[in-house]
């Protein structure tokens, strides 16, 4: 089992060989509230990490989301076009997007989970 | 009345008419006769069916839930409610003015272009720009107004590699948009914990392929954006332009100019800071003023005073054309000149100063139980993180919504999105102290009955036409057309 990684603009990813698995932190859909809208990219679409691949939106605000690595869309998660409060119920098994990873070596740059931890208690 | 809740349909009785056409003693033609078939529709349109008392009554009644800045405090943050003068309603409805036609020959309505040239004057003198255009409608408008105006000055250098406006990540978002409407691409810099931009991640993000920064200043927070004058040196040393979105305007009234913090182009709002009626009730307006080496990029026409009279001027290769039909909304150019013309030089300049020191009333005397965001003296407008730890955990929404309970509008809430539980509250010149010791000693209760009683809180409101709205559900499965009960 591979090590989720986070970035400062709370979204997670999981690395598992070539394919990464993105989605938002549990803090994230927490601070966002109900969460009535989703945005997200088609697949073949390619960004650069850090590059906004999607929107989410809650009663309170709009929000980007941002890559945590770079890489090709092979995947989006439908089911939250119908059902955005997915993200609400459990935002880690709701993942958003799975990429082709390009750079693997980009996952150095992240937050570890107890890193992230100590950096939204600082928040 | 107040618990009238009717939709108009709802009144519909077959055959109640509010007004009878006369009939028509002109031979009848059948539509079908000059219209293509497919474009006549095959059933009568379900249009409601109202006596004229009916009518009057439904919308007097619906009328009558409507709060303003004419029935109560309005601090809504970086809107600037401030009451708008009657005076300035009756200059607008002179009949010499409001009978006038945009379609006129020149020669015939000199008054009115007379007021459109004076009033480029004023608002460029309080700016320190050098030529204004009034035609944009709104303060998004001027934006892209404005952003067209950076687009064509850096096209006519062959500077065609300009493609990209930085905006803060504080910034109004109608920043961004305006710019991606626009055809930029945008680069977001974070801002310093105090709001204020970063140099250093200013300077990252500057090179030759920016065409451009848009600021506030004051800035979102309501602070004064201190190193203004090096943040226009390093933008302009990189070949780039200053965008300054006038939303705040009303901070610095005869204390200081755009202009000349160095920036390039401008919008005002005149529906915030000019005392023009606001939002649905507008129009509105968003005069866009620039420096010299930008007038020639200016929408047409110009007005121009010479000696015989005024005219319109077209003859600008250069402009950008025509961002309005006409000439922009006219009406509201009467009342925004009624407002500097009577409120005078010195009149402006202390209404900037009572703004300023009526947030900053409200900044002190509610730091006992709200979180100051920024902890230092404010602007026109003062920024609260949530209620004070201390006092209780409370979502800035319920708070808002108890607000109204208490008789006022709420503030803004959640934004800026730079600070967490966000409140900001602009309480404008035109509020008595009495009014804001009202709404601090509401804003204090409600922290008070958030420890005692947090469900009362969370309830909120319980006094509105409507109560406690599914803010979810609607976003989620919205409703947006009325269909008949089933009996």
């Amino acid at each position: 089992m591979s090590e989720r990684y986070y970035t400062k603009k709370h979204e997670w990813v999981l690395v598992d060989g070539k394919e990464a698995t993105i989605g938002i932190s549990d803090y994230a859909q927490d601070q966002l509230g109900d969460i009535v809208f989703i945005e997200l990219p088609d697949v073949d679409d390619e960004f650069e990490k850090e590059e906004d691949f999607g929107v989410v939106e809650s009663v309170k605000a709009a929000s980007d989301l941002y890559m945590p690595i770079s890489g090709k869309v092979i995947e989006v998660n439908e089911d939250l076009e119908d059902a955005p409060e997915l993200v609400n119920e459990d935002a880690l098994s709701n993942w958003m997007i799975k990429v082709e990873v390009t750079s693997p070596d980009e996952v150095e740059e992240l937050l570890t989970e107890a890193e992230y931890k100590d950096f939204i208690e600082e928040e | 009345m107040r618990k009238y809740d009717h939709v108009i349909f709802e009144l519909s009785n077959p055959h109640r008419r509010a007004y009878e056409i006369p009939k028509n003693d002109i031979e009848e033609v059948s539509l079908d006769s000059f219209l293509p078939k497919n474009t006549l529709r095959k059933e009568a349109p379900e249009l409601p069916q109202v006596s004229q008392v009916d009518l009057m009554r439904h919308y007097t009644n619906l009328s009558n839930k409507n709060y303003g800045v004419d029935t109560g405090f309005y601090p809504l943050g970086s809107c600037t409610m401030k009451y708008n003068p009657k005076i300035n309603e009756d200059m607008a409805r002179l009949p010499y003015f409001s009978k006038s036609h945009p379609m006129q020959d020149v020669d015939t309505v000199q008054g009115n272009l007379q007021l459109m040239d004076e009033l480029d004057q004023m608002l460029s003198e309080i700016t320190g720009m050098d030529k204004m255009t009034l035609q944009p409608i709104a303060g998004s408008h001027g934006e892209m107004t404005g952003l067209m105006l950076m687009k064509a000055y850096h096209q006519d250098n062959g500077e065609d590699h300009r493609t990209k406006i930085i905006v803060p990540d504080s910034s109004h978002g109608t920043n961004p948009a305006s710019a991606t409407m626009a055809g930029f691409d945008i680069v977001e810099i974070e801002s310093r914990e105090n709001g204020e931009v970063d140099l250093d991640a200013l300077k990252e993000a500057l090179g030759d392929d920016i065409a451009g920064l848009m600021l506030t200043n004051p800035n979102t927070l309501g602070l004064f954006e201190t190193q203004i004058t090096e943040i226009s040196a390093l933008v302009h040393e990189a070949g780039g332009l200053l965008y300054y979105d006038g939303a705040n305007m009303n901070a610095i009234m005869g204390k200081t100019r755009p202009g000349d913090m160095g920036f390039d182009i401008i919008h005002l709002n005149l529906h915030k800071t000019f005392s023009t009626p606001h939002g649905g009730g507008g129009p509105g307006s968003g005069p866009v003023g620039v420096k010299e080496r930008l007038i020639k990029y200016l929408p047409v026409p110009f007005v121009k005073k010479e000696e015989t009279g005024y005219r319109l001027d077209y003859d600008y290769p250069k402009s950008i054309g025509k961002v309005s039909n006409y000439y922009g909304n006219f009406g509201i150019y009467l009342r925004a000149y009624t407002y500097i013309l009577s409120m005078g030089r010195d009149g402006l300049k202390k209404a900037s100063e009572v703004a300023v020191l009526n947030a900053n009333y409200i900044l002190s005397s509610l730091k006992s139980h709200y979180k100051i965001a920024v902890d230092r003296h404010c602007m026109h407008e003062c920024v609260f993180a949530g209620l004070r730890k201390e006092i209780a955990e409370m979502p800035v929404v319920n708070i808002a919504k108890r607000l109204l309970d208490y008789g006022h509008h709420p503030p803004t809430v959640y934004f800026p999105l730079i600070v967490h539980e966000a409140i900001m509250i602009e309480p404008t010149e035109t509020e008595s102290k009495e009014m804001l010791d009202e709404f601090i000693e509401a804003m204090k209760a409600i922290a008070e009955e958030a420890k005692t009683d947090p469900e009362t809180v969370k309830g909120a409101p319980y006094t509105m036409p409507v109560k406690k709205l599914d803010e979810v559900g609607a976003a989620r499965n919205p409703i947006v057309r009325w269909s008949p009960k089933e009996s």
